[in-house]
């Protein structure tokens, strides 16, 4: 996003220390909700749920000896706020390479806010066939009260409760110069 | 009634007089000039030309003004409105009405309907052939002797070179010049703009210059053939002018003009599919329009006639290729002439003069028209060569607006009409 | 009755810059992945109408089209006007402004004359898409047969391509001489001298006038649209062999004698494609006619990549459809 440059970083909450072990307990946590990895399916949300998803993938991998399904999605054509102004967004691809029919899908992502992305997700889940359960697993929860829909995390790497001005962003070595989490503030 | 115009700037070529001078009008006459100093006579009103130019009424040798048989697109009264609020004192209607102006009774009416508008004066143009459809000679003894002045069939232009050489042999018997549209159908038909690499960019059907050429280069051979005099009507290629060029040296007694928007625009203009670039002539590209322009320069070119050609809105919200050809022009003539050709040094006032008022009635032979020379009709058109103004469709006199040149702006303007003595216009 | 975003007309590849035409293409090629799903929709037009205003009969084209908008959610509707609106006596911009008032997002126009779609583009709010003007422009064409030329030699630039036929008629040579250029391949055209006019050499030339002796130039000139004096010429080394339909009711206008004449000497054979690239690649915007601008042999081969062409069709419209209906999104506070 363009305009990251110009926000003011208030506080760090994560290291890559803290965010490596935040995704081997995740990674647990999956594999122990599910029985194994039989049917499991990581499925991660563009842009920033997709290398948090491979990274569970690799972890679960070296846990259980078994490499789950693994697949992407991007919610562009599913979101609830086109609209006419601003710059033309990028649609790119959804890779569901296996068929999710009866599988045990975990979505992926790197922060739950307002639940509207999980719930452009879940619908374009639903338009490619009938997965047997659906869970959610976010690195960073930012709390009920900014929930504009009914969507929880089943597995979350932290609890964040932050006000409605400040900005959550999980850095990644794949897109940013750093491996951290941090709360952002507009000066 | 006395009429006096003075302390303007008169410029009358044909009297070959370039100087301050006042003009006494009586009784829709030229009485006398009158030198800066000279003793002014009592009793006269007195228009006062200080800083502005004088000059023998605008002759337009070439309008449609659709009366009979279009009156939706224009009437003869809403086009001499147009007229002389472009400084234009007479207009010369083409014959394509409906019916055509093939006959001395029409020709009859559109003068009267002139008469009664009581504005500019029109002399019609006749038909060369009955209904203008190339197969037999129209009655031009007849139309003659009710005010025509000159023969075409402007654009439906005689296929056939013999009938086109008949109507030669038997117009000079009348002296009327006869007029042509140069354009070779069997080129140019289907085509809605010039063909060059305009037209192949915007995928319309081109129409070639040579089928200008074919028959500026065809009525040429002929005129020198039957002695007759041919006008060249809307020069616009860079063929047609030289070959003009060439035949005046040869003394072959052909005459052309120039509509002002081959002086102004190109097929550039055409990209974005505006209806309002779609006339006949085409417009063409660079070099035919700086030819044309060396024609103005040098002589080649006699007169400068606007081709003003209405046409309804609703005819021209139409798909390019289904748009009706033609623009009005009578309103703007006078600010693209200055704007283009004067202003940028490519002509004097005087040459100005000469193409629109001094060459004009020389060509069609209006007797004491073309000059303010004492006796002769006082048809006066003043301007100010550096008035700025705008023009926009929405005001236009014409019933139709179909103008490309919406919201233009000019430096030069007709500022008062005089037709026989009487100001019928005042900016 | 002014746009919001002006921009969102497609009204021909020569008003696009060549970052505009890639960005077009990148987000076809993730639209292609929808048509192979087992739920081909998204809801990513939902309560959008599209009128897909076709003046001009065409089959493929507008179930393109249409298949594009629903899978894209929007809500489609077809108007064929089979003739003009003349006959009607309602101009066309009155046709244009009583669609406008039913507040289509997009109105997709076809018609046999040249600019229609920028008439209509001054008068409406709607975004107006080209599906083909009279000889002027074919966008979507360009844009899915660049599609289909990326798939198989993986980038434009640098390629020859062949356009072989009526160029004079054809808004599909016009939108991919103006497509391809842009992305930095070199166009050369041939066919009957009626209907390739020499003006085409200079047709990308914007400022200079056409320079007459200069004509009949060949395959080494080093810009990039040449006419060629030969079809053979034109074929030689080409990358891609693009083959333009012989329009059959152009007979009248007598461009050339017979048919069978055009097959033997403007037609593509196994033969002549043999003197092309050993990869090269042949497209043809359909319906063909077998055994006259293009042999059988050449058509079934797998060298033709005509369904192709059509399968990216359908991608290619929802990317232009999804862009020009204001497929953008307002960033929302989540990161």
């Amino acid at each position: 996003m363009g305009d990251e440059i110009h926000l003011k970083e208030k506080s760090r909450i994560m290291d890559s220390a803290d965010m490596e072990r935040a995704i081997s307990r995740l990674a647990s946590e999956i594999v122990e909700s599910n029985q194994g990895t039989d049917d499991l399916y990581i499925v991660g949300i563009r842009r920033r749920g997709v290398p948090l998803a491979e990274r569970l993938v690799d972890k679960i991998e070296s846990l259980e000896g078994n490499r789950p399904l693994y697949g992407i999605i991007d919610i562009t054509l599913y979101r609830d706020d086109l609209s006419t102004v601003g710059a033309n967004p990028i649609v790119n691809r959804t890779e569901l390479e296996h068929d999710i029919e009866g599988k045990n899908i975990v979505l992926v992502d790197d922060v739950l806010y307002t639940g509207r992305t999980i719930r452009a997700a879940l619908d374009q889940l639903m338009d490619f066939g009938r997965p047997r359960k659906v869970q959610l697993a976010v690195l960073i929860d930012r709390g009920r009260e900014h929930r504009e829909l009914p969507i929880q995390a089943d597995f979350n790497g932290k609890l964040v409760p932050t006000k409605h001005t400040e900005i959550i962003k999980v850095m990644l070595k794949e897109y940013d110069d750093v491996e951290a989490v941090g709360i952002f503030e507009r000066p | 009634m006395k009429l006096l115009i003075a302390n303007g700037h008169l410029i009358d070529p044909a009297a070959q007089e370039n100087t301050g001078m006042s003009v006494l009008v009586e009784d829709g006459k030229v009485t006398a000039w009158i030198r800066p100093g000279e003793s002014v006579p009592e009793g006269c009103e007195v228009f006062d030309a200080s800083g502005l130019l004088v000059a023998p009424g605008f002759i337009d040798m070439h309008v449609h003004l659709r009366e009979p048989g279009q009156e939706h697109k224009e009437t003869i009264a809403s086009g001499c409105a147009a007229a002389v609020a472009g400084g234009w004192t007479s207009v010369c209607p083409m014959p394509n009405t409906n019916p055509v102006n093939d006959n001395a009774a029409i020709t009859r009416y559109m003068i009267e309907q002139a008469e009664r508008a009581g504005l500019a004066s029109v002399f019609p143009i006749g038909a060369i052939t009955k209904s203008s459809d190339g197969s037999e000679l129209a009655e031009m003894g007849e139309m003659k002797a009710a005010g025509a002045v000159a023969v075409s069939d402007d654009g439906r232009p005689v296929p056939n070179a013999g009938m086109m050489r008949r109507a030669m042999q038997y117009a000079r018997d009348f002296d009327l010049p006869v007029i042509d549209h140069c354009e070779d159908k069997s080129l140019s038909s289907g085509g809605v703009m010039h063909e060059g690499k305009i037209s192949l960019l915007l995928g319309l059907k081109g129409m070639p210059a040579l089928a200008e050429d074919i028959d500026a280069i065809r009525d040429i051979i002929l005129a020198k053939d039957t002695g007759a005099h041919i006008h060249i009507a809307h020069v616009s290629t860079k063929g047609a002018v030289e070959a003009v060029r060439r035949a005046k040296n040869e003394g072959i007694n052909v005459t052309c003009e120039v509509a002002p928007h081959h002086f102004t625009l190109t097929d550039k203009a055409v990209e974005g599919y505006d209806t309002n670039t779609k006339m006949a002539p085409p417009l063409r590209s660079d070099e035919h329009l700086e030819a044309v322009i060396e024609g103005l320069k040098d002589g080649t070119i006699d007169a400068i006639a606007t081709d003003h050609a209405p046409h309804h809105a609703d005819e021209k919200a139409l798909e390019y290729d289904r748009a009706p050809f033609g623009i009005t022009g009578l309103e703007t003539a006078i600010g693209l002439a200055f704007n283009e050709l004067v202003h940028k040094g490519i002509i004097g006032l005087v040459r100005l003069v000469e193409l629109c008022s001094a060459n004009p009635a020389r060509i069609f032979k209006l007797a004491g028209r073309g000059t303010l020379a004492p006796g002769s009709v006082a048809d006066v058109t003043i301007i100010d060569p550096d008035l700025k103004w705008i023009y926009r469709n929405s005001e236009s006199r014409s019933k139709s607006r179909n103008s490309p040149y919406d919201g233009w702006e000019f430096a030069g303007a007709a500022v008062a009409t005089i037709v026989g003595g009487r100001i019928v216009y005042r900016r | 009755m002014e746009k919001p975003f002006r921009r969102r007309d497609l009204l021909g590849i020569r008003e696009l810059s060549a970052a505009e035409v890639i960005g077009i293409l990148d987000t076809a090629e993730n639209f292609s992945e929808i048509s192979n799903r087992e739920v081909k929709k998204v809801p990513a037009l939902r309560g959008k109408t599209v009128i897909n205003l076709f003046f001009e009969a065409s089959t493929r084209t507008r179930t393109s089209f249409e298949l594009a908008a629903k899978r894209l959610s929007a809500d489609a509707v077809n108007i064929s006007v089979s003739s003009s609106s003349v006959s009607k006596g309602e101009t066309l911009i009155d046709t244009a402004m009583n669609l406008d008032a039913m507040a289509p997002d997009c109105i997709v126009v076809r018609h046999s004359s040249a600019g229609v779609p920028h008439q209509l583009a001054k008068v409406s709010r709607a975004a107006i898409v080209n599906a083909g003007d009279g000889a002027n422009e074919h966008p979507t064409q360009a844009l899915l047969d660049a599609m289909t030329i990326r798939e198989h030699k993986k980038q434009i630039e640098g390629l020859e391509v062949a356009i072989i036929g009526d160029i004079l008629h054809s808004r599909v040579a016009r939108s991919n001489i103006h497509l391809l250029t842009k992305l930095g391949a070199r166009v050369r055209v041939a066919g009957p001298g009626t209907l390739v006019p020499a003006d085409f050499q200079h047709l990308l030339d914007s400022e200079t006038s056409i320079d007459r002796d200069n004509i009949g130039s060949n395959i080494h000139d080093p810009r990039p649209l040449a006419v060629c004096p030969s079809v053979e010429d034109a074929i030689s080394g080409a990358d891609v062999v693009m083959i333009l339909r012989i329009q059959r009711e152009r007979q009248d206008s007598a461009y050339f004698p017979t048919l069978r004449e055009y097959s033997i000497h403007y037609g593509l054979t196994n033969e002549r494609l043999d003197l092309a690239k050993k990869d090269a690649i042949v497209l043809h915007p359909g319906p063909m006619n077998r055994g006259i601008e293009i042999a059988s042999e050449v058509a079934d081969s797998s060298r033709s990549l005509i369904l192709d062409q059509v399968k990216y069709g359908v991608a290619v419209r929802m990317a232009v459809l999804y862009l020009a209906t204001g497929g953008t999104v307002q960033q929302p506070g989540r990161e």
